[in-house]
């Protein structure tokens, strides 16, 4: 997807003796990282991060375990206000417009017993809230949704009785069905298998070039950072690095983040 | 069949079914939650809560006689045992919103204490002083002597409750599904934390009042639990919780008529039996 990728704004005439009536306004980024520090108690989770991602791209967060990458999304989602700096979401405050996002969050975390089949779960991405009773209308963008991500046949079945990858997809439906202009995934590919994964990449593809819209996630997979996203950001604690993919995932970056080189194989250019 | 209607004919029996009714309501509306949050200990912990106000209640009407001169209905522990049990409810949420202990120990921590305070309480008062009801009473309920007051105090709970229910259902079912993705939607997830807790404190002193403080926490959990068993959605969970209570208060309230036995205990004995028919019978 790195080819969607979007040409930088482009500048106005520079030998013009006086300034253009009209000028291209700067481009707001789509995620607005500034200066953020996050600490939990005594433990320092985010130092001093700070990037921006531009409007369509496709984002990779790497690093270990304990990095502070499902912090950062929280700070862009305005779950956590960090202790320094500010995020902002295409120039809005973080938390100050849910519509514009679309979040799918780590599978693990979700209460597995909670009553609910698939097309009540995108329909609380379309209301905002836990519908009470589905109503048609609702129920047909849900489908359309479910239809999008190839899960229609999981509308009527229980939440509990589904597979790593069928929840997936429902969750992805939900993020996706109030058509966001930013996609926000934590570890989407956990406890899904190969083919999942690969058919997540190309749904999150499919989106990204019809809508235009950018995507931010979560990984622990170095190879799909390299082969999907059109950005990559190296985090552990602090930034270790953000750029093009062959440029962020390089030994040198990568032994920094990690402290280890055992990545080579999976990152091989 | 005439037999049933000579029994509903009594205006103690209707008020006793129109109370029972209407806890069964707030129970089953609120159980919902209770049940899916895995705070089932909490209508434990409220309701012994309420046991502890109730003696502070009774201790200064008999030491004070603060609300002696305001008449017979102002003398009731339940307006010394809601306001405390409203604060041991914001207590608990308090503690696990601010600390990392779980809910069964906070809950726990507050009982003991609520118990303590209580015990307390009515060892101080003379036994030769007529209170206008036993600690008996306040334990295992006397839903058959419910008096317009307090039926008129649960009408307004319940009125309380279902309104204030009906305004949040969404964003509370919502934050209960996932705090987290609820709160990325802009839902206040932790102030609706707040309000369940309160809403039960008000549920479980008005309530404790009829089916007794023992028995009002299994009032709050055994129809969402077994409603929780045959239902595919919360809202029908909600449904069924309430239909299940306001069923078994019915059949509980005339067993207990023709069996000569405690109300609060046949009532509870009956969902209990619903309870273990919907294992048995669970959708799979």
């Amino acid at each position: 997807m790195k080819g969607s990728a979007p040409a930088a704004a482009g500048a106005g005439p520079a030998a013009a003796p006086f300034p253009a009536a009209t000028t291209v306004p700067p481009r707001v980024p789509a995620l607005h990282v500034h200066d953020v520090s996050v600490r939990f108690g005594d433990a320092l989770v985010l130092d001093d991060v700070r990037f921006d991602l531009e409007p369509g791209h496709f984002l990779a967060i790497v690093g270990p375990n304990g990095a502070g990458k499902s912090t950062l999304v929280k700070v862009a989602l305005g779950l956590i206000t960090p202790q320094r700096g500010h995020a902002a979401i295409f120039g809005h405050d973080a938390g100050d417009a849910p519509e514009r996002i679309g979040y799918v969050p780590q599978l693990k975390t979700f209460d597995r017993t909670f009553p609910a089949t698939a097309v009540e779960l995108v329909v609380s991405g379309i209301r905002r809230q836990w519908p009470v009773r589905v109503a048609q209308a609702e129920r047909a963008r849900a489908m359309a949704a479910l239809v999008d991500v190839g899960a229609e046949g999981l509308a009527d079945r229980p939440l509990a009785r589904l597979s790593g990858g069928e929840l997936q997809r429902a969750f992805l439906a939900r993020a996706l069905v109030r058509e966001p202009d930013l996609v926000l995934l934590d570890e989407p590919a956990t406890g899904v298998d190969f083919l999942a994964e690969h058919d997540l990449y190309d749904l999150l593809e499919r989106y990204q070039a019809r809508r235009g819209a950018t995507v931010a996630m979560v990984t622990h997979d170095l190879a799909a950072a390299r082969f999907h996203a059109s950005r990559v950001l190296v985090l552990n604690r602090r930034l270790h690095g953000y750029g093009l993919p062959e440029d962020v995932l390089c030994d040198e970056c990568l032994h920094e983040a990690f402290g280890h080189v055992g990545h080579r194989h999976a990152v091989a250019f | 069949m005439d037999g049933l209607f000579e029994i509903l004919g009594f205006a103690f029996m209707q008020r006793a079914l129109a109370a029972g009714l209407l806890v069964a309501l707030m129970s089953g509306l609120l159980g919902t939650f209770v049940v899916q949050r895995r705070l089932s200990f909490l209508g434990d912990g409220l309701a012994h809560a309420a046991f502890g106000g109730m003696g502070i209640g009774a201790l200064a009407v008999v030491t004070f006689g603060v609300l002696d001169a305001g008449g017979g209905w102002l003398r009731h522990p339940l307006w010394v045992a809601l306001p405390f049990a409203l604060l041991t409810a914001f207590g608990i949420a308090y503690v696990r919103d601010r600390t990392d202990l779980s809910s069964d120990t906070a809950i726990g921590v507050f009982f003991a204490v609520a118990v303590a305070l209580g015990v307390l309480a009515f060892s101080r008062i003379p036994p030769d002083v007529n209170l206008g009801f036993n600690v008996m009473d306040l334990l295992f309920g006397s839903i058959l002597a419910v008096r317009t007051t307090e039926l008129t105090a649960i009408a307004v709970a319940a009125v309380v409750v279902v309104t204030t229910l009906g305004f949040v259902w969404g964003r509370l079912a919502y934050a209960t599904f996932d705090d987290e993705l609820a709160r990325t939607d802009g839902v206040r997830a932790r102030r609706l934390e707040y309000l369940l807790f309160l809403l039960a404190a008000v549920v479980v002193a008005v309530s404790a009042v009829v089916v007794g403080i023992v028995l009002m926490a299994a009032y709050l959990v055994i129809p969402a639990a077994a409603a929780r068993l045959w239902s595919r959605s919360l809202a029908g969970t909600s449904v069924r919780a309430v239909a299940i209570g306001m069923t078994t208060t019915l059949v509980g309230v005339i067993a207990s008529f023709y069996l000569d036995a405690p109300t609060g205990s046949a009532i509870i004995l009956t969902q209990a039996a619903v309870f273990v028919a919907a294992i048995v019978l669970r959708r799979r």
